[in-house]
């Protein structure tokens, strides 16, 4: 018989994950996993957590890990990277945590040319905490702390993060990919694929940003959330490469 | 024995990390310690270390939690603003149960303050500066010598008790140059093999480990929080019972009990002299572990004395351990300067005689 589906072995596979339904948080930890688990390397990888609802992916994802304060992640790796010059190393920070509070930190360490790649997920609101704007908000999308919605007279535009990363020149990969139908994801992969071949080849910095869902907080059904992201993000963080260095074109 | 050289405090700091086996030092600018990321930028490459200039201290204390993470041996330094933003990264460490070597080199305050000596960042380093329940380790030296052999221990100390240890030395210590003899090299813990012998929860990749290893900033429940605050208590009984330093003089035909550390010691040695030639006998206790406190000190203080004076450069943040030492025995005062000023003997000299005129 042929096997159509198989678990990941980089997922724990007695613990189920403690995100609400409709969230791609799941998809996005299996596709980081699940890269590692076909390069044979799970157990040469270091993965740093941030402080967000994916503060729980050590007990989720099956290779060594440390959770890291909020937005701190970047230094974290950073750390971890001089004492390991040759493991897989990963951040996984969410997007209150890597603009907002993170900001500084992800931003040198793009400047130095860190070799560990970042997954970022970026759902347009602070999720673990409740629902409250973040730096990626929309114009017009509600939050606890902007009740009438965000408006730029207020609260300024919303971060473009990869188009800000791409300016570093040592960050040599970046891509922004969305988790809202299978293409989408199946593109998502390839960019989780390339951003640890970057680090193999010791190119330079890496940063895969994934447009996300947060049903619960954006007040959508999950069946709908999908469709919610694909009419309210992507118009406003374009898909696609930002950079790819000639190595793992 | 070692041939001694003449050293900047900031410089022999380093060398003592290093001889430690200290390889991962993460650093930014500020007086008066600057000389120490200056000297690592210089000299960690030449013994496969790692030196890292981070974004600020906030960067420099995670980047500190990622390499100790990772098993490697890491000193950090800063003054009292930088050590006031690492203070997020204590409580992490602490958190973890990670070893980490810190050099607290005080200057005035509060808010970006003076660049002059100054002892105000005492309840910073013995209280705990940052969120939680926890302690740093804290020593005190008052000689260049003292620093660097406390420097060199401090790094497998902080190994064995899982635990930062802080080194809390004012401007001045760093600032002046003094003798002092450099310890031999010790061995460092690099490399796989290495890190995860001797530190088997270290992140390394989980290997033929048979399990992958997962170190917590945030417990998952009220209970795991619990239960990872009594493991590192079990430390701090044993701090308290094996780390306890300090060291005594003349108490038992003292009039007066100075109680100094760091630089104001050696200030206040000077005044003991001085007020002994004018016939009054004075004692000193002088801590050389700040936390834990030697409270037992003063059970060592004899029946003539009639006052205890702490002698230090902020408004009395030791006093507050000094009498809960005296424990209501004989009265506690105060001889401070605050902001970076300094006194002098003759001040002490002084200030104390006025002291002794309004005690029986
Ligand atoms: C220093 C600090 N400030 C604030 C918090 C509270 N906090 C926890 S999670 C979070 C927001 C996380 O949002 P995001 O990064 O967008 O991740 P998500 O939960 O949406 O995945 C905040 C503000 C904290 N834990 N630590
Ligand atoms: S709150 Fe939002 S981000 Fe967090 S698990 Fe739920 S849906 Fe996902």
């Amino acid at each position: 018989m042929k096997t159509v589906f198989e678990y990941t072995k980089g997922m724990e596979e007695s613990v189920s994950t403690s995100y609400c339904p409709g969230c791609t948080h799941g998809i996005a930890h299996r596709l980081i996993m699940e890269v590692l688990e076909e390069k044979g390397v799970l157990k040469d990888t270091i993965g740093i957590a941030p402080v967000g609802c994916s503060i729980a992916a050590p007990r989720f994802m099956k290779v060594d890990m440390i959770e890291a304060f909020h937005g701190r992640a970047p230094a974290v790796a950073s750390g971890v990277r001089r004492v390991h010059p040759d493991k897989y190393i990963f951040t996984y920070q969410g997007d209150g945590d890597l603009t907002s509070i993170g900001g500084n930190e992800i931003l040198h360490a793009a400047e130095r040319g860190e070799k560990f790649s970042t997954f970022f997920i970026n759902n347009a609101i602070y999720g673990m905490t409740g629902g409250q704007m973040a730096p990626t908000t929309l114009i017009g999308q509600k939050a606890t702390t902007a009740p009438m919605g965000r408006y730029v007279e207020k609260h300024g535009m919303p971060l473009k993060m990869s188009e800000i990363i791409a300016q570093c020149e040592c960050a040599v990969f970046v891509e922004r990919v969305a988790l809202d139908t299978p293409a989408h994801v199946r593109q998502a992969k390839k960019a989780v694929q390339k951003a640890f071949e970057v680090q193999e080849k010791r190119l330079g910095f890496a940063f895969v940003e994934f447009l996300s869902t947060c049903p619960s907080n954006w007040g959508v059904p999950p069946a709908k959330a999908p469709d919610w992201l694909a009419e309210n993000m992507i118009p406003y963080y374009p898909l696609g490469n930002f950079r790819c260095p000639e190595e793992v074109k | 024995m070692a041939e001694k050289i003449l050293m900047k405090g900031n410089e022999a700091f380093c060398e003592a990390a290093m001889r430690g086996g200290a390889r991962f030092y993460f650093g930014y600018p500020i007086t008066p310690q600057s000389e120490i990321p200056e000297y690592m930028a210089a000299h960690m490459d030449e013994i496969g270390g790692c030196f890292v200039q981070a974004e600020s201290e906030l960067g420099a204390v995670n980047m500190g939690i990622g390499a100790a993470a990772a098993g490697g041996n890491v000193m950090l330094s800063s003054s009292s603003p930088g050590i006031a933003l690492m203070q997020e990264g204590m409580s992490g460490l602490c958190v973890c149960h990670l070893p980490i070597l810190l050099v607290s080199v005080s200057r005035g305050g509060p808010g970006i303050g003076d660049i002059r000596p100054s002892q105000a960042d005492y309840r910073q380093a013995t209280r705990g500066g940052g969120n939680g329940d926890y302690h740093l380790i804290t020593f005190a030296p008052t000689t260049m010598q003292e620093a660097v052999d406390l420097i060199y221990e401090g790094v497998a100390l902080a190994d064995e008790y899982r635990n930062p240890v802080c080194i809390l030395c004012d401007a001045m210590m760093g600032q002046m140059m003094e003798a002092v003899e450099l310890p031999e090299h010790k061995e460092p813990v690099m490399g796989d093999a290495a890190i995860r012998a001797y530190k088997p929860w270290a992140l390394t990749g989980q290997g033929d480990r048979a399990e992958k290893n997962r170190i917590h900033a945030m417990p998952w429940s009220p209970e795991e929080l619990q239960e990872s605050n009594l493991e590192q208590k079990v430390y701090y009984d044993k701090a308290e019972k094996n780390l306890v330093r300090y060291e005594t003089r003349d108490l038992e035909d003292a009039e007066v009990v100075f109680v100094s550390y760091g630089t104001p010691a050696r200030i206040t040695t000077e005044a003991m002299e001085m007020l002994k030639a004018e016939g009054i006998n004075t004692g000193m206790i002088r801590p050389i572990s700040v936390w834990p406190y030697p409270y037992a000190a003063f059970d060592e203080i004899g029946p003539k004395t009639k006052v205890i004076i702490s002698v230090e450069l902020s408004l009395g943040q030791m006093m507050e351990d000094v009498k809960l030492g005296a424990n209501g025995r004989w009265p506690v005062k105060l001889i401070s300067r605050t902001g970076g000023v300094l006194f002098s003997s003759q001040d002490i000299v002084d200030e104390t005689k006025e002291i002794l005129k309004g005690v029986k």
